[in-house]
């Protein structure tokens, strides 16, 4: 028995120290970066990074003197506006391609995959032109409306509705149920796993465009907030170090939040996804 | 599926020949309601497709074959001039062989730490919990809050780095200001930031392989790196592929840390493809060149997405 | 090989206990199953023997040789898993020998093993598959051959057959008890089956609610069941337990009612007892001015009969007939006393058994004795 335990306690010992060393690596940045935050830049810029000058002056100076919150509402409007959208269009489709039945229905599905090869990034020469010339330039629109559809998001929810038992549509069927009503009332609460998936990928995808609004949006009135951040950054020209760390805090502070509280959810439909 | 919805429905069939016949006598089509439907159901997402993704696609192919003025209109057809032309130039080759470096090494790492991570995780011990959320963790930061942070650490004035190498009386190095260690940086930022998502499949993973196994192989006397190489490794072989060609995909579309930490610099060091598009149209006003490399990087992007498409038929390699 | 359980008992956070005070010595070459219902620890006892998870206290011998803090691999003793634990990317034969490469033992002398155990099972044909390509009774068999290769004289076995078909099952039974026997293997094999222990086993133990309730031969532990509940465990159908009263201390016997009532074999105190019939021991008699119950349900299972009674008192009991003998729902039956019975005390423990050809009865305190 002791002797099971010396050996399980050097074991453990062992096991916390990796897991520690580990952890510390991948938060450093994280750490660095929200230390500096509260840091006065003459210092930062002097190398002082031990320092007991803390303060909130940096967040005070984002806030106040940045348009930080803007971009961040922007972004959120313009996720929100996407994730929705998806959802719907999305959703509608991947049931077209299971439900209906009409001529060239696999064509068509062959198509929407074939669009999941190409890559947005090589596609922007022309689609800069396209939404130049819809007079879309420089607004939440141009954002939004390119991403209102996914060959991605259609073919997942494909296959969560090709998992709904036949017997279920077969039922309805009999019930007289309308498409639209199978729909809304069976295909949607059955897959809505499946469409928390898409939700938080769809939004995560359009928080994180970069090139794109970056391209096509050029006031602050509707930038998003990875395009501000960018812009905050070449402003002020790697001068004002502890504000730049703050605004990133601020950006990444909600995102780590959500994440935290959400991370149960998010752990147990990942694995699901991969079970299945 | 519709073979499965014939067997059902044939006994239906018979019974209601005599009905249907009636019916579309009548005019009533059962089928019309199904084109309806499908109309409205497809045709929103259609209408983007064609226009954001079909036309732009043929749009890039067809430009990709043009000289084009400053506004991006297509002005000398040049057959395959545009692909010569680069296939030829050293500029876009060496841009290619460092979007493959970049590609490669970001993708091992990935992989490699990934699992590591997982594999530590995976441990039943008190505060696992605390380390699973942590390791998670870089999948809340967005590109550019990523490159700020690592801005920070390598910035060769004020960084941490350079707090570092003072302190052990080693030469201060300029990350991004020297062709190499730019590289290195950039590819630190990206891997450290697709750890999170990797670190939480790679877990997944782990966690689905049967605990009886390990068991069985404990009883017969496997060592635990015996039991990682025979038993973990091949039991998530479809994960490591699946994350493989995930990770090359997203890096040959890496853009945001590129624009952000080095602009494609010191010396093109760090100019991948997508970067390099941008500053041949968008800085250059080159459209056709550009409009060549992006369909060479759909051509690519295409190659591993099918291999993908080949492995979700497979579902499992073994 | 032997192996000694010495007070064994298993506690996840020193609290509640999982198992208690198992106690027993499993002789070499012995057929030994555990069996209870689920959730009763079986598993776990049998993956403490194996070393897979910690004795939380007590001792395990094997060969009189402490082995409690020994890891798995230095017990020398194989285990077959109830999912049969293959790995699926290995064919047959690479998966009959993993563990012997494992050990790295040397190539020749593994491909001779694994020729072997394939051999004794069957399978030679089959080598070159891998475990998706092979039916549930081939896949029982590989991991059976691996037991076999791995060449261990302690054989550790996890309810192997329970995702088998009830046919497959039969076969597999004796084809394992075939096996132990000429390889000479000392085997544990746990099982929440009754007829498999039953069928199988030199010597079972029963497991319920954390603790042993009786170690005995297959006919010990039917015949003299040492509790209410390894004689309800034991049989199909399942054992009747009618609960009677005795009210007087001075009682010959006890009575359900005019025409069922059951003679004890020495003077029992007032309380509250539990009579034990086998359905197989009652007998039916067609006789509507005695009757004393009714029929319910009769279900008809080619050999036999189960006819579901309600006795006049309430009490519901199931009655084995061999022969139908023209009953019909709600006929009015006389239910005699059998021959063969056993008394319980309130709390369940075995008091007496009456047999027909003994009609002594015979006490089992012994049993009881063991159980504690």
């Amino acid at each position: 028995m002791l002797n099971n335990m010396k050996k399980s306690k050097k074991d453990l010992l062992l096991q916390y120290t990796g897991l520690t060393i580990l952890a510390v690596i991948i938060l450093i940045p994280f750490l660095i970066g929200f230390w500096t935050s509260f840091l006065p830049t003459e210092e930062i810029s002097k190398g002082i990074l031990w320092s007991n000058h803390i303060s909130l002056n940096n967040y005070i100076t984002a806030f106040t003197q940045t348009p930080i919150i803007r971009y961040l509402f922007n972004s959120f409007i313009i996720s929100f506006l996407t994730m929705i959208a998806q959802i719907l269009f999305c959703s509608t489709s991947a049931y077209a391609f299971v439900f209906l039945k009409f001529k060239g229905r696999d064509l068509l599905f062959y198509a929407f995959l074939a669009t999941m090869m190409l890559p947005f990034e090589a596609e922007v020469i022309p689609n800069f032109a396209t939404v130049r010339s819809l007079n879309l330039l420089n607004h939440y629109s141009v954002m939004i409306i390119p991403f209102l559809a996914s060959a991605f998001g259609t073919f997942m929810l494909r296959q969560a509705f090709l998992q709904i038992p036949g017997e279920l549509k077969e039922a309805s069927d009999i019930e007289g149920l309308s498409h639209w009503k199978f729909y809304a009332k069976i295909v949607l609460p059955y897959s809505r796993i499946s469409l928390y998936t898409l939700a938080a990928y769809s939004f995560l995808t359009s928080w994180n465009q970069y090139l794109w609004p970056m391209l096509t949006t050029f006031s602050d009135n509707f930038r998003p907030v990875q395009d501000g951040l960018r812009q905050l950054q070449s402003q002020e020209s790697f001068n004002n170090w502890g504000m730049i760390q703050a605004s990133a805090a601020i950006v990444v502070i909600p995102t780590l939040i959500v994440l935290f509280f959400g991370q149960h959810f998010f752990k147990n439909g990942l694995n699901e996804g991969a079970l299945k | 599926m519709e073979e499965q919805l014939n067997k059902q429905f044939k006994p239906l069939n018979k019974i209601a020949i005599p009905k249907l016949q009636k019916l579309k006598k009548i005019g009533y089509d059962v089928n019309a309601k199904d084109k309806i439907y499908a109309f409205l159901f497809l045709g929103p997402s259609l209408l983007i497709l064609s226009i954001f993704v079909f036309y732009p696609m043929l749009r890039t192919l067809y430009l990709s074959f043009f000289l084009t003025n400053t506004l991006g209109k297509p002005t000398v057809f040049v057959g395959f001039n545009n692909y010569v032309n680069l296939l030829t130039s050293s500029t876009y080759l060496n841009s290619l062989k460092a979007t493959i470096t970049y590609v490669i090494a970001v993708s091992m790492l990935t992989l490699v730490l990934g699992i590591l991570l997982a594999q530590a995780a995976s441990k039943k011990i008190a505060g696992i919990n605390f380390f699973r959320t942590i390791f998670s963790g870089t999948m809340g930061v967005s590109v550019s809050v990523a490159a700020i942070f690592w801005l920070f650490i390598f910035n060769p004035s004020v960084g941490l780095l350079d707090q570092v190498t003072t302190f052990l009386h080693l030469p201060t190095i300029n990350w991004l200001t020297q062709p190499g260690w730019a590289m290195l940086a950039v590819i630190i930022s990206t891997v450290w930031m697709n750890l999170g998502f990797t670190f939480l499949i790679f877990f997944g993973a782990l966690q689905s392989v049967p605990k009886f196994l390990y068991e069985a192989a404990e009883i017969e006397g496997a060592s635990k790196s015996y039991q990682f190489f025979h038993i973990t490794f091949p039991m998530i072989s479809p994960t490591i592929f699946f994350i493989s060609i995930i990770t090359l995909i997203e890096s040959f579309k890496s853009f945001g840390l590129i624009d952000l930490m080095t602009a494609g610099g010191p010396d093109n060091a760090t100019n991948l493809m997508v970067y390099r598009i941008y500053q041949d149209a968008f800085l250059s006003g080159n459209y056709g060149s550009a409009s060549t490399q992006s369909v060479i990087l759909a051509i690519i992007i295409s190659l591993f997405t099918l291999m993908q498409f080949k492995l979700l038929e497979k579902k499992v390699t073994y | 090989m032997s192996i000694e359980l010495k007070n064994i008992a298993k506690t996840y956070d020193n609290n509640s206990w999982i198992l208690k005070g198992i106690n027993t010595r499993i002789k070499t070459g012995e057929f030994f199953a555990i069996v209870g219902p689920s959730g009763c620890g079986k598993s776990t006892l049998l993956r403490m023997i194996a070393g897979l998870i910690p004795i939380s206290s007590g001792d395990l011998q094997i060969d009189n040789h402490s082995v409690t803090n020994l890891p798995p691999c230095d017990r020398n003793l194989t285990m077959v898993f109830q999912d049969y634990a293959l790995f699926p990317f290995l064919d047959v034969e690479a998966n009959v020998g993993f563990g012997l490469k494992a050990r790295k033992m040397d190539v020749v002398k593994i491909e001779e093993r694994v020729a072997n155990a394939l051999a004794l099972v069957d399978l030679t044909a089959v080598k070159k598959r891998k475990p998706r390509e092979l039916s549930g009774g081939q896949r029982q068999r590989v991991a059976l051959a691996r037991a076999i290769a791995s060449d261990a004289k302690i054989c550790l076995m996890d309810e192997p057959l329970s995702n088998l078909d009830a046919q497959l099952r039969g076969k597999m039974r004796s084809e394992i008890r075939e096996l132990q026997q000429r390889l000479g293997l000392t085997l544990i094999y746990v099982t929440h089956d009754q007829i498999e222990a039953m069928t199988m086993a030199d010597r079972i133990m029963v497991l319920n609610e954390q603790q042993v309730q009786q170690v005995g031969s297959p006919a010990e532990i039917y015949q003299y069941p040492a509790n209410s509940f390894v004689a309800t465990f034991f049989g199909t159908p399942r054992m009747n337990l009618l609960k009677a009263h005795c009210t007087q201390i001075h009682n010959h016997s006890l009575v359900i009612d005019p025409q069922l009532s059951f003679p004890t074999p020495f003077d029992l105190p007032a309380g509250d007892y539990f009579i034990g019939i086998r359905p197989q021991s009652f007998t039916i008699v067609a006789q509507i001015s005695k009757a004393n119950a009714t029929i319910k349900n009769i279900e008809y299972l080619g050999t036999e009969f189960i006819v579901y009674v309600e006795l006049d008192n309430g009490a519901k009991i199931r009655i084995a007939a061999a022969k139908q003998s023209s009953l019909s729902l709600n006929e009015r039956i006389l239910v005699k006393t059998p021959e063969d019975f056993l008394i319980f005390d309130h709390a369940g423990r075995a008091i007496s058994s009456m047999k027909g050809t003994q009609k002594n009865g015979r006490t089992t305190k012994q049993a009881v004795q063991t159980a504690q």
